[in-house]
C-alpha cells in the first residue's frame, strides 16, 4: 500500500493558485525531498495533506482520506508563538497526547525518560527544563523535530528542518532521519541540496506543478523548469551552487554570472541568489 | 472597611465576586491573551450593549439580553476565525462599533425611560446581588474544572493548534468552548467593571504574572492573586471615597503593573 496517494490536487489562495493538478504517489518506507522556489508550493503541499488548507482532488495517506492519525509533521518554526510560557520537556511531552479526553491526565516517568531520550538525540538533552523563549531558533527547531519523532508517526512530513541550523547539526540530523526511515516514510520540503546528497531517496520538484519525481538527479532542464530561469551546472564538489547575480540572455538560452552593477544596469533590480545549478555527476 | 465588611451584606456581596472574579480573570487573561484574543473579548464586552439596548427597549433583564447578543457574536466572529481568509480584525472592529450603535438605537427607542447606562459602561461592584455571586460561582467552578482537568490539552492547543489536531486533540471544540468561556466571563465582569473597563481585567492580571514567572501554571496562579490585588485595593479605594469602583481597579491594574514592569526590567 501506499503510504502517501495524490491525485489531482490544486490549492488556491483566493485568486492565486498555488498547487496545480499535483498527482504524487509515495511508497511506505520512502524518503522523499521536495524541492522548489520560494512560493513553488512545497509548504503548500503539506498543508493540504495535513488537511490545513482547503484543496481539489483526492489526499489518501495509507488508503484512507483524512487518515491524520498516522501523520506526524514539523512545521516551519516561524509560525508558532515563541513566547508561550513552556519548557522545552513540556513540548515534548505534548507527543503523548493521543484521541481521547485527558481528564487530569499526568504523563509518567516513562513518558519523561523517553523524552529526553529524544532531546539527547538532537544534542539538546541538557536543554530539557529550559523556557523556548531562551533557545536559539537551531535548538527549538532541534526541539519540534524531536517532538515530532517521538509521536512515532507512519508518515513523516517535515517542512525545511534544517532551514535555521548549523551545517554540522544538519549532517547529524540527516543521519538520524536516516535511522528513522527504516520505521517510517518521510516527506521532507527542503532547500538544503546537500540533503539530497545525504539522505534522500527520491525526490519531487515542485513550481505549482509538479515538475519531476524520481530519483535523487537534477539536469539543467528540470532545474530551468523549477526555477524559472536557465541555470548554470558547475562540477566543483558541492551538489549546488547559487549565481549571486546573472543574465539571462533570451537568444541562447544561456545563464550568465556577471558583478552587481551589470546586473542593476540590465535589469533595472538585482536578481540576488536566484539561480541554482546543480553538479554533473 | 474591614468592619463594615462583617456588617453590611452588599460589601460581603462585592467581596465574594472580587475573590471568585479573580479567579475567573486569573485564568481566563491567561487563555486570552496566549491565544492573542484580547481585542475580540473588547469587541464582544462592545457588542454586549446592543444586547442591554435591546433588553431595555423589550422589558427583559438587561444581563440576559447582553449574554445573548455576545454569545451569539462571539460564535460568528469564531466561526469567521476557523473559516474565512478575511482578517478577523475587520468582524471585531464591524461587531464592536455595531453593538455600540444598536445599543444607542435601541435605548433611544424606549419610551420615556432612561434606564441607568451608566452602571453597565463602568461597572458597579458595590451593587451586585446574591444572583450575581451565584452566578460568578458556577462560572469560576466550570473553568477551574474544564481548565485544570483538561490542562495539558489546553496547553498544547494554546501552544500550536496544528500539532494538537494531528494528535488527536479536540481543536475545534477547545475554539468554540474558549469562544463561550471568554462571552460568560465578560458578561459576569460588566457588573464588575463595566464594559468600558472589562479589557484591563482580561489583560492586566496575566501580564503582570508573565513579568513574574515563565510557566503556564505558575502564571495562572500569580494572574489569580494579581486580579484579586487589583480588586479588592480598588474596592476599598471604591468604598474610602465613594467613587466608581471599575474606576479604581483599572487604575490600580495599571499602576501595578507599570511597577511590576520598572521592577522586573531592572532585575533582568
Amino acid at each position: 500500500m501506499n503510504a502517501l496517494s495524490v491525485q489531482n490536487v490544486s490549492v488556491y489562495y483566493a485568486q492565486h493558485q498555488a498547487l496545480r493538478n499535483i498527482n504524487l504517489e509515495i511508497e511506505e518506507g520512502a524518503f522523499l525531498g521536495i524541492l522548489g522556489p520560494n512560493g513553488g508550493g512545497k509548504s503548500t503541499l503539506i498543508k493540504a495533506i495535513i488537511g490545513s488548507v482547503p484543496y481539489s482532488g483526492t489526499i489518501k495517506i495509507f488508503g484512507k482520506e483524512q487518515n491524520y492519525a498516522e501523520l506526524g509533521y514539523m512545521p516551519q518554526s516561524s509560525g508558532l508563538n515563541r513566547e508561550f510560557p513552556i519548557d522545552a520537556l513540556e513540548v515534548c511531552l505534548g507527543a503523548n497526547l493521543h484521541k481521547k479526553w485527558h481528564f487530569f491526565y499526568r504523563y509518567t516517568k516513562a513518558m519523561y525518560d523517553e523524552a529526553v531520550e529524544y532531546l539527547e538525540l538532537f544534542g539538546i538533552g541538557h536543554l530539557a527544563h529550559r523556557s523556548i523563549t531562551e533557545l536559539s531558533g537551531g535548538e527549538f527547531q532541534k526541539l519540534l523535530l524531536a517532538r515530532t519523532l517521538l509521536t512515532k508517526p507512519k508518515l513523516l512530513l517535515l517542512d525545511e528542518p534544517t532551514a535555521n541550523i548549523d551545517p554540522q547539526s544538519s549532517e547529524h540530523i540527516f543521519e538520524v532521519l536516516a535511522k528513522f526511515n527504516k520505521k517510517m516514510t518521510i516527506i521532507m520540503v527542503t532547500h538544503d541540496l546537500s540533503a539530497i546528497a545525504s539522505c534522500v531517496k527520491s525526490i519531487a520538484c515542485l513550481s505549482q506543478s509538479l515538475i519531476y519525481h524520481g530519483e535523487p538527479k537534477l539536469n539543467a532542464e528540470i532545474l530551468t523548469k523549477m526555477y524559472g530561469c536557465p541555470v548554470d551546472l558547475i562540477a566543483h564538489g558541492h551538489p549546488h551552487r547559487v549565481l549571486p547575480y546573472h543574465v539571462h540572455d533570451e537568444e541562447s538560452g544561456e545563464c550568465y554570472e556577471m558583478d552587481y552593477s551589470q546586473c542593476h544596469e540590465i535589469h533595472g533590480h538585482v536578481h540576488e541568489g536566484h539561480c541554482h545549478g546543480h553538479a554533473k555527476e | 472597611m474591614f468592619s463594615a465588611l462583617l456588617e453590611y451584606q452588599f460589601l460581603q456581596n462585592a467581596f465574594y465576586i472580587i475573590v471568585l472574579s479573580s479567579i475567573v480573570c486569573g485564568i481566563m487573561s491567561n487563555l486570552i491573551i496566549e491565544k492573542k484574543m484580547l481585542m475580540i473579548s473588547g469587541g464582544l464586552a462592545h457588542t454586549a450593549y446592543g444586547g442591554i439596548g435591546l433588553a431595555c427597549l423589550l422589558g427583559f433583564n438587561p444581563m440576559w439580553g447582553a449574554f445573548g447578543f455576545s454569545l451569539c457574536s462571539a460564535f460568528f466572529i469564531a466561526y469567521l476565525h476557523k473559516k474565512s481568509h478575511v482578517s478577523h480584525d475587520i468582524f471585531i472592529a464591524l461587531f464592536w462599533a455595531l453593538g455600540m450603535a444598536l445599543g444607542i438605537i435601541f435605548i433611544g427607542l424606549v419610551p420615556s425611560f432612561t434606564p441607568n447606562i451608566e452602571s453597565y459602561l463602568f461597572g458597579n461592584l458595590l451593587a451586585v446581588s446574591q444572583a450575581d455571586v451565584w452566578a460568578m460561582f458556577f462560572l469560576s467552578l466550570l473553568i477551574c474544572l474544564s481548565v485544570f482537568a483538561f490542562y495539558k490539552d489546553w496547553q498544547v492547543f494554546l501552544f500550536d493548534e496544528e500539532f494538537a489536531r494531528l494528535q488527536g486533540v479536540a481543536v475545534n471544540f477547545y475554539h468554540y468552548f474558549l469562544y463561550v468561556l471568554v462571552t460568560c466571563c465578560i458578561i459576569l465582569l460588566i457588573r464588575v467593571v463595566g464594559i468600558i473597563l472589562v479589557l484591563a481585567l482580561l489583560s492586566a492580571p496575566a501580564a503582570s504574572a508573565s513579568l513574574c514567572s515563565r510557566h503556564f501554571k505558575s502564571r495562572l496562579f500569580l494572574s489569580v492573586f494579581f486580579s484579586f490585588l487589583f480588586s479588592f485595593l480598588g474596592l476599598w479605594l471604591s468604598y474610602t471615597l465613594d467613587i466608581s469602583s471599575g474606576a479604581c481597579i483599572v487604575v490600580f491594574a495599571f499602576c501595578i503593573y507599570t511597577l511590576l514592569l520598572v521592577v522586573m526590567r531592572r532585575r533582568v
